[in-house]
């Protein structure tokens, strides 16, 4: 019988006979081939076993599988559990908080690289003496006394194209008493000079690579400081949505943020003495340099009170980040110049918690 | 005051005028000056010890005054005025024996003074823009001038007419080029009559006054921004220099190698010192920090914030560790103490957890012994 049956299955039909058939044979109680027959019974269950549940011994992981498409879905299918899990526990807190009411628990602040910051030595006290003494008798003082009224130089790298040349001549409009002059080839040593004859209280020098602004040099007249500044994300009036009209000739209001250690004091002095020192409220602009993570962002706002309560801003371009590189002392001079701080990549952005600002 | 003063052993002098004593082993810095009256023109440009004993510090501001400062009393004892303000400021300060005086102007005359004199006992003129004036610490007649355009000189205090040595012109460059003098910094080799400087192209030059070659017997070359200071550590053939962009290393002064870099700086060095017998090197500068580096492993050891541009440096020849034992201390280590005790007897006695801990690891390799039969 046996022998007679195996191959008209074979020729009829697929493998559905195939299976089929075995198994009648072997409930007819063929003793022979049992043990093997069962293997694969179990082993089909267990794979069932992992579809329905995806339970795994403790020390699996996705990665040990080698399919790939079963492993891409095995993969998708631990991470969507978890995501369930996630939001569960996360709907089961706010029920908790809603059922307490007023009693909860306040929320934990969230762990960000600014609030777990490295504690700097150097963060400037108010009320410390000898800092005061020292910012009040800086290079700056003579500004923040009322004395001098800036007067600014804006020039560029030799021949500048395209977005730089726009980008000096926005800075201009943001900064009052702001002059733009080509560079025509002139050295900064010998440019500074002539400066300082003329009663420019500061040069800043946009640099450009491939048409796009990268670097400033800010440097205070007549005896420094200078900084240098690599720019990055440039965006100019144009590019800037829902942005208000061109900006008046009213002298802004400056905000300068998050300056807490001693350099980032000595920048925000730098920037501040940029501008003059009484702001023309009724312009109703103003200029913000926002530190954040060592990043200073530039921005330029209109705003309008629209009632007791609220405000309402408009933004008016450019916008650009900066960050510092060095720090001079003296006017440009970048080969024999005294530096009072230098960037050192490697080896003072290791700490990710650390800021030197 | 005093009891503060005696616990320091380093000195820094300020741009803002204050003079600032630190106490390693306490990692505490104290200001010595009135508040006050704070001005820039007492900004500090040079420190030396009045005394061998180190009970007195010379401090040379820039108006031209000299000021005592007594480490016993913790005050300034006396102020004498030596130079004009027209000849700049202090580049060089040296206690000669005998209360003498040395100073040196930026614009070159190099005097010595002596006590009750407001006139110089000797003067010679070390040329235009002196930047550094050192004195030998061997020979105490020995002066070394150096300055931009102005090669190293080193004189005899006896016969002030002129230099027993000058060095002559570098050799011109590969392109015929003339190569100019800009000595920052010098230090005299101990045990030999060479004289090592540091310029403000970068190079270190070794002069040996003993050969007759005046040019320097061995030229190195160290990054590529203007050498500030230079000093020599306690272990011979090497010397420490810094630049302005805050890098300092260690180089080796018979090849002119640089042996290793010292990390940890943001600004321009100002000032190093190595302490005469321990390896470690001090340095201060723009970035307002002292910072103490071993010399050996080139780690950083200390670092103290200062509040202010830091001039010069001074380290007193005693251990920079022990300053608590000594015996004036008491009154203010007693207070330490005190605090030191609160803190103490506020804790919890721990004695029990190591107790346990040793026991663990007894047990431990018992254990790993019993899986290695197991297995």
């Amino acid at each position: 019988m046996d022998v007679s049956e195996v191959p008209v299955s074979q020729v009829d039909s697929g493998t559905k006979w195939m299976k089929r058939t075995p198994k009648k044979k072997n409930r007819g109680g063929n003793g022979e081939k049992r043990g093997p027959q069962r293997k694969v019974e179990e082993e089909e269950d267990e794979k069932k076993m992992e579809n329905s549940e995806g339970v795994f011994p403790p020390n699996f992981s996705v990665s040990e599988i080698k399919n790939k498409q079963r492993r891409h879905h095995m993969f998708m299918k631990i991470k969507q559990e978890k995501r369930k899990l996630k939001l569960q526990v996360k709907k089961k807190k706010k029920k908790e908080r809603e059922a307490l009411g007023d009693k909860a628990p306040p929320k934990e602040v969230p762990k960000t690289i600014e609030n777990q910051r490295v504690y700097d030595e150097t963060t400037v006290d108010p009320e410390d003496e000898e800092v005061a003494f020292d910012e009040g008798t800086d290079e700056f003082s003579a500004y923040f006394n009322g004395l001098t009224n800036p007067k600014v130089l804006i020039t560029t790298s030799d021949r500048p194209r395209g977005r730089t040349v726009r980008f000096c001549e926005q800075l201009a409009t943001v900064i009052p008493n702001a002059h733009v002059y080509y560079r025509r080839g002139l050295a900064l040593k010998r440019v500074i000079p002539q400066c300082v004859a003329r009663n420019f209280t500061y040069l800043m020098v946009v640099n450009e690579d491939r048409k796009m602004p990268n670097g400033l040099v800010l440097c205070h007249l007549p005896d420094g400081p200078t900084a240098h500044f690599k720019v990055s994300s440039v965006r100019l009036r144009k590019e800037i949505k829902r942005r208000g009209k061109d900006p008046t000739e009213h002298s802004p209001e400056v905000i300068l943020n998050n300056f807490s250690t001693r350099l980032g004091h000595s920048i925000g002095r730098l920037f501040a003495a940029l501008f003059p020192q009484d702001p023309q409220f009724i312009g109703r602009q103003a200029a913000t340099f926002h530190n954040q993570r060592d990043f200073i962002f530039f921005r330029f706002h209109r705003y309008i009170f629209k009632n007791e309560k609220k405000v309402g801003i408009q933004e008016l371009g450019p916008r650009f980040t900066l960050k510092l590189r060095s720090l001079q002392k003296g006017t440009f001079d970048s080969k024999y110049g005294e530096y009072e701080w230098v960037l050192k990549r490697h080896e003072m952005d290791a700490c990710r918690r650390k800021f030197q600002l | 005051m005093g009891e503060r003063s005696r616990l320091c052993s380093v000195w820094l002098g300020s741009e803002t005028g204050i003079l600032k004593g630190v106490s390693v082993s306490r990692k505490q810095a104290f200001n010595f000056c009135n508040t006050s009256h704070l001005s820039r023109d007492q900004e500090l440009r040079a420190l030396c010890w009045g005394d061998p004993a180190e009970s007195e510090l010379l401090v040379g501001a820039v108006d031209g005054t000299v000021k005592t400062f007594s480490t016993e009393k913790g005050e300034f004892t006396e102020s004498r005025r030596c130079g004009d303000p027209e000849d700049g400021c202090f580049t060089g300060l040296a206690a000669l024996g005998g209360s003498g005086l040395l100073t040196c102007g930026e614009r070159g005359p190099v005097r010595v003074w002596r006590e009750d004199s407001t006139e110089p006992v000797a003067e010679l003129d070390a040329g235009k823009n002196v930047c550094r004036m050192r004195l030998s610490p061997v020979h105490p007649n020995r002066v070394a001038t150096g300055g931009k355009e102005n090669g190293l000189k080193i004189w005899d205090l006896e016969r002030p007419e002129e230099p027993t040595f000058t060095a002559k012109n570098l050799r011109d460059d590969w392109l015929d080029l003339r190569r100019a003098h800009w000595v920052r910094d010098m230090a005299f080799i101990p045990e030999t009559d060479k004289v090592v400087t540091c310029t403000g192209f970068h190079q270190i030059h070794v002069f040996d006054p003993s050969s007759p070659q005046r040019r320097p017997v061995l030229e190195a070359d160290y990054g590529e921004y203007p050498l500030t200071a230079l000093s020599l550590p306690a272990a011979g053939n090497t010397v420490v220099v810094g630049n302005t962009h805050g890098e300092i290393a260690l180089l080796d002064l018979r090849k002119g190698l640089v042996r290793g870099c010292l990390k940890g700086l943001a600004g321009g060095v100002r000032w190093l010192q190595c302490h005469p017998s321990q390896p470690v090197v001090a340095s201060c500068g723009l970035d307002r920090f002292l910072r103490i580096h071993g010399l050996e492993d080139r780690k950083l050891l200390h670092k103290v914030y200062l509040k202010s541009r830091l001039n010069c440096l001074l380290l007193s020849s005693r251990d920079l560790e022990d300053a608590a034992g000594e015996a004036g201390t008491e009154g203010v280590g007693e207070e330490v103490k005190d605090e030191e005790d609160e803190v103490w007897d506020t804790m919890e006695q721990v004695e029990e957890k190591p107790k346990r801990k040793t026991g663990e690891e007894e047990e431990e390799p018992q254990k790993k012994r019993k899986k290695k039969k197991k297995a």
